[in-house]
């Protein structure tokens, strides 16, 4: 039941086929299910979807993804899920090598794009990322890298028909930092975020979400979608 | 016969499948100490029941444990001493970083079990309805007004359970040391964070330790155990290389997943800055953090009861939940530290002590729920 009404409201958000989204959540609300549930929509969707995941390995995606009727190493198999285990990313020696790391993972990403694109029933592609914050810690504090990639792949999605899915925990910057975030929140075309009641603790009401579709345009008009149930 | 043998135990002519009783106890196919859950999770023990029942089983093997310490006290040791004497007495391989130039010397602090007698087993399964000093015939007399604690929330499975639990968890008697030959055993290791100026060799530590001692060999299940005490503090060689930490934690956090360990980090979150400690407390999968108690705040003294016991305040920030993306709900999130019988942990949830009537409408404005905040103290 409540998986229905959190579709809708993703469902509602989504409508308007952003390029790129980001998530954001904090230490009292993490956002991980949002993707889950966005993984799972871009794959019901007849869609290929990029998992950058340097959070979790493949086991727990698959496990929570099964739960909610999505299996994720069929499309694995069949091509449609294409897992990126970077938990160990970028791995080797640091120094310079940390954006030839980055630049050889965005030629995968690109590779299988390109695959995607000259397929025969080639749908909406995604390209997702748990998380940004990590990304960060694998460029060992290096914002520059991060970004251009990120940039690198916001490319993608206005040259090959794709959209960028990405994870960040805004709490980390609220201090210092903020740079990144601020950055993530420009280039957005949709923010959802994730946020603990204002009240405080309740017994199955966990937090709440919020979506904000931002238009180009002089005026920003940010929309209140409503609390999502878990 | 298929059919015979999905019937339950009844054979039925000529089969021989018979339906095998599921015991409660761990299966064979698990060493001692170690406990299925749902969900293909596997739970050892913290070292403190009460602590297993709060985090709904304990501490989930692949899992990095974070507790953020008090400045101000040691609090923290207690539960990186029962994580420890927990794997001793269980015979898992442990590994320990400290920082400090003798990590070994800290082994010689671990506390024994409790050697299990019958007032024991009568304590537990009375549960927390009676007091500390165990009178009982006042029971009828009192006034329920603290009624969540008569309800309790295992009493039915304490009596049954109770040789179980002894099999996976142990209550610690913090006066005694843990016996010296289970503590020179082979596989306990100890390194110390104060030598070298980076975690490059932890991190190699770790990494053989996780890959010797941890794979699944012959369907015994082997759980490791990898304590650390205070990552960043000022000691360590390491110290104030922020991202280096950061990265740690992570390949560790990545190790640990894949293999059938827990790892427990205690660091001091004050010295870290507000956005590298955010780092780390997303990076855990459990979070807990320890605040001491003042010693003599007569205003959470007349706001909680059983004051004058409680050592400290556990704070349940998150819980893991590999596998799942279903939230372990909590009834309560703060928890009270006491020593009972001045020798074992337990962890209460916190009761308001009657409000005093002629106080006035000020203590009953400030009078809240025992799961939120109640004070400048008890904010983490």
């Amino acid at each position: 039941m409540e998986e229905y009404g959190g579709g809708n409201l993703l469902s509602e958000a989504m409508g308007s086929g952003p390029r790129v989204v980001v998530v954001e959540d904090c230490v009292e609300a993490p956002a991980a299910f949002v993707l889950h549930l966005l993984l799972k929509r871009a794959l019901a969707g007849g869609g290929a979807v990029a998992l950058l995941a340097l959070a979790q390995p493949f086991s727990h995606y698959d496990r929570v993804l099964r739960k909610m009727g999505c299996n994720l190493s069929l499309h694995r198999k069949n091509g449609r899920l294409h897992f990126f285990d970077l938990q160990a990313f970028p791995g080797g020696p640091k120094g310079g090598a940390i954006s030839d790391a980055f630049f050889r993972l965005y030629g995968d990403i690109q590779r299988v794009v390109d695959a995607n694109r000259i397929a025969e029933h080639a749908g909406q592609f995604t390209v997702m990322i748990d998380d940004v914050s990590l990304l960060e810690v694998a460029a060992h504090g290096s914002v520059d890298d991060v970004l251009d990639f990120l940039h690198y792949c916001v490319t993608l999605t206005s040259e090959m028909n794709c959209s960028l899915v990405v994870l960040i925990h805004e709490d980390i910057y609220s201090s210092e930092g903020v740079g990144l975030l601020l950055h993530l929140r420009y280039i957005a075309d949709l923010v959802i975020r994730a946020a603990p009641l204002s009240t405080g603790l309740a017994i199955d009401v966990h937090g709440q979400v919020s979506s904000f579709p931002l238009l180009v345009a002089l005026a920003n008009i940010i929309t209140r979608i409503g609390v999502l149930h878990l | 016969m298929a059919a015979a043998g999905a019937s339950g135990g009844q054979t039925i002519g000529r089969s021989s499948f018979s339906r095998v009783a599921v015991s409660t106890a761990a299966s064979s196919s698990t060493s001692a100490g170690v406990k299925l859950g749902p969900n293909g999770a596997t739970f050892v023990s913290s070292g403190i029941p009460d602590l297993d029942r709060i985090l709904g089983g304990g501490f989930l093997l692949g899992s990095v444990v974070m507790v953020m310490e008090d400045s101000d006290a040691p609090h923290h040791l207690l539960l990186l001493r029962s994580f420890m004497a927990q794997g001793v007495v269980h015979k898992q391989p442990l590994l320990f970083a400290g920082p400090m130039k003798e990590p070994r010397l800290f082994l010689g602090t671990l506390p024994a079990p409790v050697a299990s007698s019958k007032e024991d087993g009568r304590q537990r399964v009375m549960g927390a309805g009676t007091s500390s000093d165990g009178r009982t015939s006042d029971e009828a007399l009192r006034i329920a007004w603290q009624y969540k604690k008569y309800f309790g929330e295992d009493k039915t499975s304490h009596a049954e359970h109770k040789d179980n639990k002894q099999e996976f968890s142990n209550d610690f008697d913090l006066r005694k040391p843990l016996e010296r030959h289970l503590l020179s055993s082979q596989n306990i290791e100890c390194i110390s964070t104060q030598d070298g100026d980076t975690l490059g060799e932890l991190q190699d530590r770790c990494s053989t330790f996780l890959s010797k001692h941890l794979r699944k060999d012959g369907g015994n299940l082997i759980a490791g155990r990898i304590a650390i005490q205070s990552l960043c503090a000022p000691q360590c060689g390491y110290f104030e290389k922020d991202w280096d930490m950061v990265s740690f934690i992570r390949s560790l956090k990545a190790m640990v997943r894949s293999s059938n360990a827990v790892a427990v980090i205690t660091f001091p979150n004050a010295i870290l800055s507000s956005s590298f400690c955010k780092r780390w407390q997303h990076l855990a999968d459990t979070l807990l953090s320890i605040k001491a108690i003042p010693d003599e705040d007569k205003d959470l003294a007349k706001l909680l009861t059983g004051y004058q016991d409680m050592v400290g305040f556990l704070h349940v920030h998150k819980v893991a939940q590999t596998n799942s993306q279903v939230p372990v709900i909590l009834e309560a999130s703060t928890f009270s530290l006491k020593l009972r019988k001045r020798r074992s942990l337990v962890l209460e949830r916190l009761n308001q002590a009657p409000v005093d009537g002629s106080a006035g409408p000020s203590h009953a404005a400030s009078a809240s729920c025992s799961s939120s905040s109640q004070g400048s103290q008890l904010d983490f």
